[in-house]
Parts: C-alpha cells; structure tokens; sequence
C-alpha cells in the first residue's frame, strides 16, 4: 500500500495482514505513517496505490460495507460537546443502524464506568472521561476489528486498565498506534515497526523487552 | 484480516436511510437549540438590515413594491452566508466529521441532512422576515405563492450553499472564500426568485405560470441533484 499527500509520500509500502482475534501495534517516531495507516484501515483516506482487503471485501470497491465492522478510537473524540454522553452514542447507534439502542447505550456506558454520567453533557467532562465515551462510542456496535490511535490519550490508571480490558475481548482484532513501547508491548500479540512509510520490521511481542525493541528501533531508524 | 470473518451486516434500505438522516437532523436541531447563538445572531442581522434599507430608502408604496423583492432576497442571501458560515461548525470544531465518515453512512444522507436543517433553519428566519417586511413596506408577501416562492428559493440556497460550505470549511480562509465561490454560483437563482417574486406581487402570475418560477424551480432541482453527486467526491479524504 502507498499512500501520496500531494507529491509527500505518507506510505511508500506497507504489507501487513491482520488475523481475526489479533493485536498489532504499530510503532514509529512522529511522521512514520502510524495514523495515515490507521485512516486508511478505517477507510477514511484512499490509498495511493495497492489493495486493502477488510473481512474478504475489497475495502476500496465497497468502504460501505465494511464499516459497521470497524471501531475507531482517535485522537479526536468523534463527541459532539454540547450534547450528553447518551445523545451522543445514541446519535451513532441510529447511524449504525442498531436495534435495542437504550439498552446497548446504557451498557456501553456501563463498561467504561460512566453510567451516572449518561446525561451530563460530554463538554462538562474531563479529557480522560471523555475518552471512555469515545471508547463507549467506538465499541457501541460490536466492531470486528477496532482501530485505536494513541488510546490512552487522557486516560488515567482506571482507564488504561478498561482499555486493556477491551483490547484483550476475545475475537476482538485490533490495531492500535502508541509511543509507549512498554505499553505497547502489555497490549499487543505483534508489534509492526514503521520507518518513513514503510514496514520495516515485525516480531512477536511475546519474549520482547522495551529496551531490545528501542535498540531495534533506533537501528532501523538510523539506516 | 484474511482468516474466518465475522457476518456482513445486512444492506442499507430505504428505511434506514430515512433513519440516519432524522438521526443527522435531530442532532443538527439539538445543537442548535442548546446555542442559538446562530439563530438569534441572524434574525438581529436580517431586523437591522431591514431598518438600515428602511432609513437609507424612505420609499413610497408603489415604489416598495418594486424594491421589495430585490430588497427581500438580497436580505435572505446574506443572513443565509451567516448561517451557512456555520453548517460545519460542529464537526470542524470538534473533529466529529470523521466520526461521521467511519459509520456505514451514505455521504448524501450526511449532505441532505445538512441542506434540510439550513431549510428549517431559514424557515425559521423568513417566519419573522417575511411578516415584517410586508409590514414595514406594507406589501402582500404572506400570498402563498410569495411564501412558495420564498421556499424553493431557500431550497435552491441551501442546496448550493451546503456543498460549498462544506467545501470552503476544509480551508483556513473560509470565512472569505464562501461567499467568493457562491455568489457567482448564485446570481441566476437570485434573480428568478426576485422576478418570480416581482411578478407574484404585481398579481401578473401564480407559481405554475410564471416563467421565473418555472426557472427557480429548475436551478434548485439542478443544485440539488449536482451537489448529492459532488458531495461524496468533496469529502474523500
């Protein structure tokens, strides 16, 4: 896959194949293409060139269809301020299409540990709760494959632990960005190495410490 | 994501289609509804104006029924930059555009919901201007064929502007690059509105026989059906 922004490479070539039930992290220094992988996955942004294929559909030909099954968490919430957590994922629900929404909303919101917060509205709340309902938002409709950037953005320990909680649901395939390599490490099956757009390196993350994958890091960064 | 894949979701119909734009419209009502700094903020502008042409024109019966239509339209087309200024607010502001973009979501549904609460937003405003003007220039705007008139031109308003409100809110020069990239676009809806207008209040014509309608109705269905097309192209990436 390689992705253009004008004549500035973004992607020059990534080859990554992600099974069901999988966790892959994908590590970088800023600029490595970390995020405009993510959108691509999240079929926000169109490759330049190549194939993206998501649950067996050619995600290019038909985007539609394979986004009810993909969850996004950003850097950006995707949370409308001025209206309360519940308007909020109900507003998503109805665009997803979804069934029972009162009973799904409230259980939502009951994972990530904000049911007395359900009619407060989400610019009231702090960064790190606001980052549980666009959690709460991004699992809503029981993605297959969820797409994290830089999740523990404003999460304090309770949620960082939620998040992991999520991450580890079974069946769950996910792929997350994040700086942190240790935790990167606690989070993910796989960690996914990218240097100026390309795949460069790929390893188990069972059996590695944050220090041998550093100096991994800074070697591939360096040649 | 090659190995055992979870059950596809089944297709869109026209029923949940109808459901995501409500969804859409509700929200874009509630939003509002909780600022109304918009709303108010443009029905103050069009009263101003309309005292501003009142001071600066003086004018006698015959003559303001000759003006009004220009005078009416002109006032609707610029509180109607004002409102369109702010159609994406939200979703710039706080970055819910993609959020948007990642459901199962038909970009027209996200374009028309835009298009009908600006409608409804207008409608709201020319609820007040419309009695006003006529009093204040004591011409018989509330006759349903002005009122219709006044509708489908909103229609054809909102249909060009939200496209191109969509368009300019993705550049930092927005506020100036909206109305350089719609006026032009909107010179000959203008024009067949106030001339529909025109002939409406010199009692020479009802909608359906008015050429000018005929054009105003036809330029609204144009902007509407180029702007359902164009949307999706607009959004990618």
């Amino acid at each position: 896959m390689v992705k253009f922004y004008g004549t500035t490479p973004a992607l020059r070539g990534c080859d990554l194949t992600v099974a069901v039930g999988e966790r892959v992290a994908l590590l970088g220094p800023n600029g490595a293409g970390k995020t405009t992988l993510l959108k691509v996955l999240a079929t926000l942004v169109r490759p330049s060139a190549g194939t993206l294929r998501l649950f067996g559909i050619d995600a290019l030909r038909a985007p539609a269809r394979v986004r009810a099954r993909i969850g996004v968490l950003a850097h950006e919430t995707y949370l409308y301020r001025d209206l309360t957590a519940a308007e909020n994922l109900r507003l998503y629900g109805r665009l997803y299409g979804l069934d029972a929404l009162a009973e799904r909303v409230a259980a939502a919101l009951a994972r990530v540990g904000l049911a007395d917060r359900a009619h407060q509205r989400v610019g009231t709340l702090s960064r790190g709760q606001q980052q549980r309902v666009a959690l709460a938002r991004a699992l809503l409709h029981a993605p297959a494959l969820l797409l994290l950037d830089e999740p523990d953005t404003g999460l304090d320990e309770r949620g960082q632990a939620l998040l992991a909680d999520v991450v580890r649901t079974p069946g769950l395939a996910v792929v997350l960005t994040s700086h942190a390599l240790e935790r990167a490490l606690t989070l993910a099956d796989r960690v996914v190495l990218l240097v100026d757009g390309r795949v460069v390196h790929t390893a188990p993350a069972a059996g590695l410490d944050a220090a041998a994958l550093r100096n991994t890091y800074g070697a591939l960064a360096r040649a | 994501m090659d190995r055992p894949m979870p059950p596809e979701p089944p297709a869109g119909t026209l029923g949940r289609y109808a459901r995501q734009l409500a969804a859409l419209v509700l929200k874009d009502l509630r939003l509002e509804s909780r600022r109304r700094e918009t709303l108010i903020g443009v029905l103050v502008f069009v009263l101003l104006v309309l005292a501003l042409f009142q001071f600066a024109l003086d004018l006698e019966r015959d003559a303001a029924r000759r003006l009004v239509p220009g005078l009416l339209w002109l006032t609707l087309l610029f509180a109607g930059l004002l409102a369109l200024g702010r159609t994406f607010a939200a979703e710039r502001d706080q970055g819910t555009l993609d959020g948007l973009l990642v459901a199962p979501l038909d970009r027209s549904a996200l374009y028309l919901a835009k298009v009908i609460t600006t409608v409804l937003f207008m409608g709201a405003v020319e609820l007040v201007a419309l009695p006003v003007f006529a009093a204040v220039f004591d011409v018989p705007l509330l006759s349903p064929g002005v009122v219709c008139t006044v509708l489908l031109g909103t229609v054809g308003f909102a249909a060009a502007g939200t496209l191109f409100a969509a368009l300019a809110t993705q550049t930092r020069a927005r506020d100036v690059l909206l109305p350089l990239l719609l006026l032009p676009l909107l010179v000959p809806l203008l024009i067949a509105a106030a001339r529909a207008t025109d002939d409406l209040l010199a009692g020479a014509a009802t909608p359906v026989t008015a050429p000018w309608w005929e054009l105003l109705a036809g330029l609204s269905a144009l902007f509407l059906g180029a702007a359902v097309l164009l949307f999706e192209a607009l959004l990618e990436e």
